[in-house]
């Protein structure tokens, strides 16, 4: 699990903070409504995507640095077709917690 | 009081101030499982809700504890962080020319920007008249922030109290992620971006340190150059 101390864990929080900040206020109140090019809009707008993807990715199938299989894919999968369904959050969060709690329980 | 009432007898007012109110309840849900992913991978409950205090921009909050939790540098998880919350400079883009409007003085505006997110950008947009433009960015966002700080400390206190493995929690992370994901399948490109962030995550986490394949996934979005 975590090996950060709690102090640089504080400063990363703090650094995020600032930054999502800036990020706001920049396109809000200091660059106002100048148009970015359409390409740098389209290549910003894929970010969660990607990003997203990659995170699930990661949670799902790795621990560290190794790739593996283990009870998280039951609860991946489960979280996939609910998802799919469209089920609210709070469904797809516990019918995976509970696929991934079964597996690993038999 | 009578006076902050009494636009809601207006059916458009009503309109945004009830998609406000839902919207925010569903957040308040998705600030549960934060609360419970976040000190399940290791933050205390005060670091839990700063993050939802202060950073405020739940894709981001979410994507830096999963890769904390992994066991991944501060510097991988800041990074990635980071540039999921690039997007919301995008948003203040799109809502600066309202933003006099909506937000009145200087003061004001720099103070609004907090506020400036996926939710509340989105049901401001919607709007067409600048008035409601106005009612629609600051009620949402007010919701958001007290839903979303308010299901955080909940999630963060239920979870610092059970043991996230037994209960299979350590699967709340992507799940969350498979759902604020879906909306991007929508279109072609997303889902090319999409496809190959995941791919480039998984062949490169066997040979960089952890949280950095997460980086290398954001090269995903050159797919957005061709066209």
């Amino acid at each position: 699990m975590i090996n950060q101390s709690p102090t640089n864990l504080w400063l990363m929080i703090i650094a995020l903070a600032v930054t999502a900040y800036l990020f706001k206020i920049f396109g809000l109140v200091i660059l106002g409504s100048r148009q970015l090019p359409k390409v740098v809009d389209r290549c910003l707008g894929l970010i969660p995507a990607a990003l997203l993807s990659a995170l699930v990715a990661k949670d799902t199938f790795s621990i560290g640095q190794s790739l593996v299989i283990d009870a998280r894919v039951a609860g991946f999968t489960v979280a996939v077709i609910a998802a799919w369904r469209r089920a609210p959050l709070i469904v797809v969060v516990v019918l995976a917690a509970g696929a991934t709690a079964l597996v690993r329980a038999v | 009081m009578k006076r902050f009432f009494t636009p809601l007898a207006e059916p458009a007012v009503r309109r945004v101030v009830i998609a406000s109110l839902t919207l925010g309840g569903a957040v308040g849900v998705f600030a549960l499982s934060f609360g419970v992913a976040s000190v399940s991978a290791g933050a205390s409950v005060w670091q839990t809700c700063a993050l939802s205090l202060f950073v405020f921009t739940g894709a981001s909050q979410f994507s830096a504890m999963s890769v904390v939790g992994a066991g991944g540098s501060l510097a991988a998880a800041f990074g990635g962080a980071a540039l999921l919350a690039a997007r919301n400079f995008v948003y203040g883009l799109a809502l600066s020319s309202s933003a006099k409007s909506m937000a009145g003085s200087l003061p004001r505006r720099i103070f609004a920007a907090h506020f400036v997110i996926d939710e509340t950008t989105a049901l401001a947009l919607a709007q067409e008249s600048p008035r409601l433009r106005k009612i629609a960015f600051w009620t949402t966002g007010i919701a958001l922030f007290s839903f979303w700080n308010l299901g955080t400390l909940i999630g963060a206190l239920a979870g610092s109290a059970i043991d996230p493995q037994k209960f299979g929690l350590d699967i709340a992370f992507p799940a969350a992620f498979i759902v604020m994901l879906l909306p991007h399948l929508r279109s072609n490109i997303g889902r090319q971006a999409a496809a190959l962030g995941g791919v480039l995550c998984l062949i490169s986490i066997s040979f960089v340190p952890i949280g950095i394949p997460i980086l290398i996934a954001a090269s995903a979005v050159l797919v957005g150059l061709r066209k």
